[in-house]
């Protein structure tokens, strides 16, 4: 038997340890405070604009709330933990079926809205599944035909989901005897369960959690060889995000009041991906900015005088430069502009080092 | 006589006709450094994949602590102790550097659940500070590791792999791309966290390497390879003077 030789001599080449304690560095502060007062910033006016806004204008910034939720949910199964889904939209289907059906049998809206969530976390933790065996491109796929294959059922089975009827008259909910049926009360409750599911979102992305969830986009390899089940990781980000889909999925189904197959398909999921993408995926405000683009902007541009018969391909046209000059997204600009700046710095500080050492002639 | 902390006994592992690893024999004992050489191909990262569960080899078996651990998962051995770098970076890019050391340790305590409501550096703040010091680069803590230099972020892979205070750390080419002048700084900080280890543990370390003075200097015992065959296994003085290894190996 060997055993190691006493401490071979070494001198320690680079000095001890000894840099002092943790100092915080002034910049990301700066950056909290900003992202801080954005955020206090942004729901100000969400909280105010409704007043100066007709019941369309009220309409269209309750929709784009609820799909801030969706893509919400999905930016933590893309964005944080790099699971590539195109089956988002079948939840927002199971989260609106399940609020609309439990209504029509006469359960309030306050035991469905629950239930679309837990339903969602359920089959979202079955489709995360297939999430440990294929990764990228053939995870998309495999979530698109599960995308397909939900719409089917919502197409289909008449009995439960009213096929391509789909189902109507879906009431809006009362909140302590106080109505929810007018657009401006009900805008104002999604804007609460907004700011109250961004806070659990957040919540849970600063918790260990978050960095699992980082660890396993940025490299699951690694995370599992320090010790980081990305089995359970892979599922939660699946069975999470999918829950946020129910939440909107059942705000969407009150909201509209009337919900048939055709948001739920497989092209709703393309998009609900693209408004994360656009907005930039892993950006805790992406949704809102890509959301704002893929649904308030469509809308928009629709009313404009002259614009009404090209809006489609100026959208388009739009996102594929954006995927050009951006492809990490609109909030990656602040991101971009100061790499620039630091990498001038560099090699100004570079020619500096060249000019001393006599390198100009 | 103490036990080895780490046993591995007649190990196979065949890719096709290939035999990558042709019954590879030996010990590591507490607190020890062995290095493994060999040329290239000579089934040195099969070995450690072997070891480390990323494949599962033919036959033979790996003992840690007198426990078989043969064919167990990554994940379960990082969770019994043993830690590792890989040949190329493995860092998380987008993830500060202080932020990818409590990463690397924060799923050794707790619960899943109590981890969602831990704080956000698990408790661990300290622990990776103490590393990021003695890794010095303390300057860089709260970059982005994927913004590092390349000397850096190997810095850095190395800090991860003794975050969670493992037994055992078997390293990949630590200094596969390094400069020269950083080779002695990993070689000083591999010394000192076997020789003075920072939370009460003595790891053990097992190191694949090309750079023959940093293994010459580095480990207490050597392994040669070759042709997934172990040529010796001795001091490094006993390895420079074998002639076979000279001959197959170091000669060349």
């Amino acid at each position: 038997m060997t055993t190691p030789p006493d401490e071979p001599t070494a001198p320690p080449p680079q000095g001890g340890a000894s840099s002092g304690p943790a100092k915080p560095v002034p910049r990301l502060h700066l950056n909290k405070t900003i992202s801080v007062l954005t955020a206090v910033m942004g729901a100000l006016l969400f909280l105010v604009a409704p007043q100066f806004l007709k019941n369309y204008g009220i309409y269209l910034l309750t929709y784009w709330l609820v799909f801030i939720i969706a893509t919400m949910g999905l930016n933590l199964t893309i964005g944080y933990a790099g699971q590539k889904s195109l089956g988002h939209a079948a939840f927002f289907g199971i989260g609106a079926y399940t609020v609309a059906i439990l209504m029509k049998a006469g359960f309030s809206f306050w035991l469905g809205l629950p239930a679309a969530a837990l339903i969602c976390f359920a089959v979202g933790l079955v489709l995360g599944f297939p999430a440990l065996r294929v990764q990228a491109i053939y995870l998309a796929f495999a979530t698109l035909g599960f995308n397909t294959a939900i719409w089917l059922v919502m197409r289909n089975e008449e009995w439960l989901t009213g096929g391509t009827f789909g189902i109507n008259n879906i009431a809006r909910p009362s909140l302590f005897g106080l109505s929810l049926d007018g657009n401006l009360a009900y805008y104002y409750f999604v804007l609460a369960v907004a700011l109250a599911t961004s806070a659990l979102l957040w919540g849970l992305l600063r918790s260990p959690w978050g960095k699992a969830f980082t660890a396993l986009r940025d490299n699951p390899i690694r995370a599992e060889s320090l010790g980081i089940d990305i089995r359970n990781y892979t599922l939660l980000s699946f069975a999470i995000g999918a829950a946020y889909a129910g939440v909107a999925g059942g705000l969407f189904a009150s909201l509209v009041q009337f919900i048939e197959p055709a948001p739920f398909a497989v092209s709703a999921s393309i998009m609900m991906y693209l408004m994360v993408v656009v907005g930039g995926a892993g950006y805790f405000l992406g949704p809102i900015v890509g959301a704002a683009v893929g649904v308030v902007l469509p809308e928009w541009l629709r009313d404009v005088p002259g614009v009404a018969n090209w809006y489609l391909p100026m959208f388009g046209a739009a996102v594929v430069l954006l995927m050009v000059w951006l492809p990490d997204g609109l909030l990656s600009i602040p991101d971009r502009l100061r790499a620039k700046r630091e990498a001038k710095k560099a090699s100004m500080a570079r020619a500096q080092a060249a000019g001393k050492w006599g390198a100009k002639s | 006589m103490t036990a080895p902390l780490l046993k591995v006994t007649d190990l196979k592992k065949a890719y096709g006709a290939i035999q990558a690893v042709d019954g590879v024999s030996f010990e590591v004992m507490p607190g020890e450094i062995f290095g493994v050489i060999g040329p290239n191909g000579s089934g040195k990262t099969t070995l450690f994949n072997s070891i480390l569960g990323q494949i599962s080899p033919n036959a033979g078996a790996i003992e840690l602590h007198g426990k078989t651990i043969t064919g167990l998962s990554p994940l379960e051995l990082s969770r019994r102790g043993v830690g590792r770098t890989f040949q190329t970076l493995q860092v998380f890019g987008k993830m500060t550097v202080r932020d990818n050391l409590i990463v690397a340790a924060q799923e050794h305590q707790g619960s899943m659940l109590g981890r969602l409501f831990a704080p956000p550096d698990s408790g661990l703040g300290a622990k990776a500070d103490a590393l990021i010091d003695q890794f010095r680069i303390r300057h860089v803590a709260h970059s982005l590791a994927g913004t590092l230099s390349y000397g850096q972020q190997k810095l850095v892979d190395i800090a991860m792999a003794f975050m969670a205070e493992p037994d055992l750390v078997l390293l990949d080419e630590p200094c596969a791309g390094v400069n020269p002048s950083l080779v002695g700084g990993i070689s000083t900080l591999l010394k000192n966290l076997n020789r003075h280890p920072k939370f009460g543990k003595k790891a053990s370390f097992v190191v694949i390497e090309h750079n023959m003075d940093f293994v010459m200097d580095l480990c207490h015992r050597i392994m040669v390879m070759v042709e997934g065959r172990v040529l010796a296994i001795g001091t490094p003085a006993e390895i420079r003077g074998n002639k076979a290894v000279l001959d197959a190996y170091l000669g060349n």
